[in-house]
């Protein structure tokens, strides 16, 4: 339990007499790059409201970074990151305007907005950018600087909601070595996805169908156990036995 | 025959900024072919559909599409081209039924009359008629946008990345319309990110900073790669992925699904049994496995220009 950051059990969402997550049980443990995937509508982002604090459960349990989903949404807030492929920026502000004023949301003080800002940039290899209006920038360093922002409050969790969707081979690549550049410094990836080759960069993956959850292993186990060659025919094979058109 | 061609085609958005599009040889595209596009983000694709479409205007040049010209003919163009923008743009007040009646009527047609070219698409969609178009699932509503699309029966399809966001299985399905719509004869120009559709197109340009770098068909781009690839495992990925890129012996690396794809230097005569020897006894890996890669057009993407 200490080394999960995630663990939920039984939860369900229902809108009216649609079922939209049925029963999910699963824990993220620190540290791991965990894919979540699934069909179009097979209730992903419902699931990851409920994670997010974002929307309460119909029933079920979990806790997330540490703290319940029921009475303390407001701290998951806090000790999480999220990023969609949406992702939102002040367009008319410089790259470091933007880390502060995000850093300022999630209540961290100056000096260490400016510190961990700093230690970010240098990393991200921003130190040059700093003082460009985002609309100035690139779409591949707006994502960038987008990652940033996410995780510059340190947090125990990062939520990645597609963050590669519509983005070409090469800059697909770069964003996973940003991903398991913060993994490699303690923080934990939650991802979704629609690239079958991603997930098998991920340490784990769920596969959800029909609001349930089908599959759960690291990519090779799940390989193995559907007599699969790769995550694309286990996807496959998961799709086939969706009810749900969506 | 051609249907779409294009001599020199050259768009900017402002003085200070280098052109969008910038096309500076000819190309064309046949009748019924399907034609894809691939490229970063910024590389053009959208401006160069906007400007087939009759969207934008050129700054410089000009080309036809069906024998008419997009600048001089655009009234005439628009009744008989099909265009899928890339961000959702239908009536997200209106219904599924009521989206696809206004723009039947629009083009001065009506749904029954094209019904045969959406059927297999639009009967998934029927059971949710009456739901607001702003209400459907992110698979649906591109379901929805096709079928709007294609409703006038155009005889040039332009579709901006429509599989963005889309599930493996929808993508599949999404493509094997496609397939059949080519069979109709219809021309389909579509851009894409994913390098598995762009497998599956007659012929593939890639784009960047406004050009096209290379147009032809898949395999032609597949045959000539001309490098030696490796596809090599360990049992740590991403430090043999920073390992990898240490070596002499290896011009690039990246993440390949569950392999590492490695493009070994010009030269390098290294066989993959040695670069698998080296990685077990200089760098320490274990569970490791080299072999010869043939390269798949997303190596080819990930080699061109730079």
């Amino acid at each position: 339990m200490e080394d999960n950051v995630i663990q939920v059990e039984h939860l369900t969402k229902k809108f009216g007499s649609f079922t939209a997550v049925d029963d999910i049980t699963f824990e993220v443990r620190k540290g791991e790059i965990f894919g979540f995937l699934g069909a179009n509508g097979a209730g992903k982002t419902t699931a990851m409201k409920m994670l997010t604090g974002l929307s309460f459960p119909t029933s079920g349990k979990g806790m997330v970074a540490g703290y319940d989903i029921w009475t303390q949404s407001e701290l998951i807030k806090k000790n999480i990151g999220y990023m969609s492929q949406k992702f939102a920026l002040y367009s008319d502000l410089t790259v470091r305007d933007n880390i502060g004023i995000f850093g300022g949301i999630y209540g961290m003080k100056r000096a260490d907005v400016r510190r961990r800002a700093t230690e970010l940039m240098e990393r991200l290899g921003f130190m040059s950018e700093k003082d460009v209006r985002v609309k100035e920038l690139p779409q591949g360093w707006k994502q960038k600087l987008a990652f940033l922002v996410a995780v510059i409050h340190n947090p125990r969790i990062l939520f990645l909601d597609e963050p590669t969707g519509g983005v070409d081979p090469a800059a697909r690549r770069q964003f996973w070595e940003l991903i398991y550049d913060v993994v490699d410094s303690g923080i934990t990836a939650f991802v979704t996805t629609h690239y079958m080759d991603e997930a098998e960069y991920c340490s784990r993956i769920s596969m959800m169908v029909d609001g349930r959850i089908e599959a759960l292993g690291s990519p090779a186990e799940l390989k193995s156990e559907f007599g699969a060659g790769s995550i694309a025919d286990v996807f496959d094979i998961l799709a086939r036995g969706a009810k749900r058109s969506e | 025959m051609d249907s779409i061609v294009v001599r020199r085609l050259k768009k900017s958005y402002g003085r200070t900024l280098p052109p969008a599009v910038d096309l500076q040889e000819p190309f064309s595209v046949r009748q019924g072919e399907l034609f894809g596009i691939i490229g970063p983000d910024g590389a053009g694709k959208t401006t160069l559909f906007r400007l087939l479409t009759t969207l934008v205007s050129p700054d410089e040049g000009t080309a036809t599409v069906e024998g008419l010209d997009i600048v001089r003919d655009y009234r005439q163009l628009r009744t008989i081209t099909g265009y899928m923008p890339g961000r959702f743009s239908l009536y997200p007040d209106l219904s599924v039924k009521e989206n696809l009646t206004f723009f039947a009527s629009v083009f001065g047609t009506d749904i029954k009359t094209n019904y045969h070219l959406i059927g297999d698409i639009y009967c998934r969609l029927e059971p949710f008629e009456d739901r607001k178009a702003g209400n459907l699932s992110g698979g649906m509503k591109q379901k929805l946008a096709l079928c709007c699309t294609l409703i006038h029966s155009p005889r040039v399809l332009f579709l901006d990345e429509p599989t963005t966001g889309v599930d493996p299985s929808s993508r599949r399905e999404f493509w094997e319309t496609l397939a059949r719509l080519k069979d109709t004869g219809m021309t389909i120009v579509v851009s894409t990110a994913y390098m598995d559709e762009a497998d599956r197109c007659d012929r593939v340009a890639m784009m960047k900073s406004g050009r096209f770098l290379v147009t032809d068909s898949p395999a032609a781009i597949r045959g000539d790669f001309g490098r030696q690839l490796l596809a090599v495992r360990s049992d740590e990925m991403f430090r043999l992925l920073q390992d990898l890129r240490k070596m002499p012996q290896v011009d690039r690396c990246y993440t390949f699904g569950d392999t590492h794809h490695v493009v070994l230097n010009d030269g390098c005569k290294s066989a993959p049994e040695g670069i698998g020897r080296i990685l077990e006894e200089e760098y320490g890996h274990k569970g490791v496995s080299v072999r010869v890669q043939p390269a798949t057009l997303e190596d080819c993407y990930m080699n061109v220009g730079g």
